[in-house]
């Protein structure tokens, strides 16, 4: 019981909702307490103003008498009014001579109470059943003090009532925002659990995992939405990884066993040496591909990962890719393909000159080496609102829809490449470089062929560098 | 030639050594970067060869050093480290040239042979002749036998290239390098169709050609053939 007790006490303090409703509630209370004082002041208080204020007015009437009439006519007003009064009177009077000694009035002795500064008296009466609020006056020629009061029981009953029924409407309004806050607390600490359990389930090893939502679009359900949508992405860039390990464990393997029969090869001792020279000649070659294979997968890596942002420059796109087709037009025109360009310059943009040169190299490389001998190439390039959209299209055989999205992963070749020379990563190194550059890479049917639609920002994050 | 090895790792020192050796050079080594900068400052080396991550003192600061203390001999880093950035570095620390590890060691020999002729070839020159191909630098004019050659304007870049450097040995990345001038990786033997349509210019037609591959490494243009 203690223990429940302790941990009950513990949990609650830990959360910080909890410590939020307290905070809210030392808040609310002070502002309910505030807002009481003033009710009570506006009430209670106002009913004794009007009170002393009556009194006041009497005393100034009676004065004025004074004044007017002298003693007898003071004495006179004073017993008129006394006669007015019902049996339990509601205003007291009391005229004595100096020496306190009974003149007129409804009082037969003037109370054994010290009065404050300015001439204020409480008394009781009849054994304490009345309260008498009065105020004393002095005659100031004679010396004769008066004394004017009210019978205040009603008010005091009337101001207990207010200040009862305020007290409880604080205690209330306190005990209903502490369950309110504890309850608040106890609900959104449900929906944080929620969200920690199942991060401790995907920590324990369960990846797929997921919060449960709600459904309602409030802001617990949007924390738990990007949670799971940022895990959905860190298991594709875990899918990603294994599907790379498993295909460079495959596409890497192939050529490593090659390179070691070559080895093997060279080593037996009776070939001749022409033999031997051509065997090594193609071990090196297995060995090139496989380092330029590497370098390639380092290389889409190290974009992926953003870490070469610091080549970004302001460059012309539009001379870059010129500078491509003109590099690769010789290997076009030995396929007796025909490359015609609608390139409008200039085409600024912020970005890696080499990388993005190395990008089209490839996009160029791979139409050529997949459309067909006399094929025509499509090249446009232009800015069309704030992008810069570059097309590459040929009349090749283009690539099944089906496969499109595929051919983006690395080390994909579609079946029909395989007799080709290339190591699969071509176009994933395009996607990392478009990527990096914000941009956007897009396959599409040329029917027939295959047009390759890259969008990037024009003149992107020039200040970004 | 004769050249300091300043590298770390013994079999890749005994390598480059016995490498530079059969290409007819003298090749000296040191182990870490503090013996290399001795060396290289108080001995005499057509070139150096540093490795960037060494014991004792980092290929850069060797390099930094030297330059500090007034040695303009060419220096060649090779390096493990091949990203743009770490070329860059490489380049203002003071080095003359940057190439990545593993290398092929035709490259290594090409680049070397580069930077240490750059000396000569880097003069003001108007004219280069090899056998009887002309060029001229001031009107852009290219004759073989006297007979005037048509080039494109990339075509003349890359034979401008090759006859500055007539006599040496330039691999498809150093013509990608300085013709292209970008920095990546072609895949295909693209550089190979831009020498042969430039053969067919300088070379078709004339007795002796002028314009050779050398196997495994680049391309040669000599008056005879390499072999």
């Amino acid at each position: 019981m203690v223990l429940a007790i302790y941990y009950v006490k513990r949990r609650l303090t830990n959360s910080a909702t909890f410590r939020l409703a307290l905070i809210y509630m030392a808040l609310f209370a002070t502002s309910v307490m505030l807002l009481m004082y003033f009710i009570h002041w506006s009430t209670a208080g106002y009913m004794g103003r009007q009170l002393d204020a009556t009194i006041q007015t009497e005393i100034a009437a009676l004065a004025d008498r004074y004044q007017k009439d002298g003693l007898g006519g003071l004495k006179q007003l004073i017993e008129k009014r006394v006669e007015r009064q019902p049996p339990v009177p509601e205003s007291f009077y009391l005229l004595t001579d100096p020496t306190f000694h009974f003149v007129s009035g409804n009082l037969d002795h003037w109370p054994q109470v010290e009065a404050t500064p300015d001439g204020w008296i409480e008394f009781k009466l009849n054994q304490g059943k009345q309260t008498v609020r009065a105020r004393r006056f002095i005659l100031t020629d004679r010396f004769f003090h008066l004394l004017v009061g009210r019978n205040i029981h009603d008010l005091i009953r009337t101001q207990d009532i207010i200040a009862t029924t305020l007290v409880w409407g604080l205690a209330i309004t306190l005990i209903l925002g502490t369950l309110g806050g504890a309850l608040m607390s106890r609900v959104a600490g449900k929906r944080i659990e929620a969200i920690n359990s199942t991060c401790r389930k995907i920590i324990s090893g369960k990846f797929s995992e997921r919060i449960p939502t709600k459904n309602s679009g409030d802001d617990f359900d949007q924390l738990a939405d990007n949670l799971n949508s940022m895990l959905d992405q860190i298991e594709n860039l875990m899918e990603g990884v294994r599907r790379v390990s498993d295909n460079i464990a495959h596409d890497l393997r192939t050529p490593l066993a090659r390179l070691r029969n070559r080895l093997e090869e060279a080593k037996i001792p009776d070939i001749n040496p022409t033999e031997r020279e051509e065997i090594i000649e193609q071990a090196l070659k297995e060995t090139d591909h496989l380092l330029s294979t590497f370098n390639a997968l380092l290389r889409i890596a190290r974009i992926e990962a953003d870490e070469r942002r610091s080549g970004f420059a302001l460059l012309d796109l539009a001379e870059l890719i010129n500078d491509v087709i003109e590099l690769y037009s010789p290997l076009a025109e030995e396929k007796e393909q025909t490359i015609v360009t609608n390139i409008e310059p200039p085409l600024p943009l912020h970005g890696d000159r080499d990388l993005l040169f190395q990008a089209f190299a490839n996009l160029l490389d791979n139409t050529i080496k997949y459309a067909p001998v006399g094929g025509q190439l499509q090249a446009d390039a232009k800015k069309i609102d704030s992008e810069i959209v570059v097309t590459i299209a040929d009349d090749g055989p283009g690539i099944p829809v089906e496969s499109q999205e595929e051919v983006l992963q690395r080390f994909v070749r579609l079946d029909s490449s395989r007799s080709t020379p290339g190591s699969g990563l071509g176009l994933s190194l395009v996607a990392a470089v478009t990527k990096m550059h914000s941009g956007e890479l897009q396959l599409k049917d040329n029917n027939p062929g295959l047009t390759i639609v890259l969008t990037l920002p024009y003149r992107s994050e020039e200040t970004d560098s | 030639m004769r050249i300091l090895v300043i590298e770390d790792d013994h079999d890749t020192a005994n390598y480059i050594a016995r490498g530079l050796q059969e290409a007819g050079h003298q090749a000296e080594h040191a182990a870490d970067g503090s013996d290399g900068f001795h060396r290289a400052s108080t001995e005499t080396f057509d070139a150096l060869i540093v490795d960037r991550m060494l014991p004792a003192l980092d290929g850069l600061t060797v390099i930094h050093k030297l330059r500090d203390g007034g040695h303009t001999m060419p220096v060649l880093i090779l390096s493990a480290l091949g990203e743009v950035d770490d070329r860059v570095e490489g380049l203002r620390a003071g080095s003359d040239d940057y190439l990545t590890k593993p290398f092929a060691f035709a490259e290594l020999l090409a680049r070397l042979d580069a930077l240490v002729r750059r000396g000569d070839n880097e003069a003001v020159t108007t004219h280069i002749q090899v056998s009887d191909l002309e060029m001229d630098l001031l009107s852009r004019e290219v004759k073989r036998e006297g007979q005037a050659i048509q080039l494109q304007p990339r075509e003349y870049r890359l034979l401008e290239y090759l006859l500055r450097h007539h006599g040496q040995v330039v691999t498809r990345t150093m013509l990608l390098e300085n013709v292209w001038d970008y920095h990546f990786d072609p895949q295909t033997n693209v550089i190979d169709v831009h020498i042969s349509r430039l053969r067919g210019k300088i070379d078709k037609g004339f007795s002796t050609p002028l314009l050779h591959t050398v196997r495994g490494a680049g391309y040669l243009l000599r008056e005879t053939s390499p072999d």
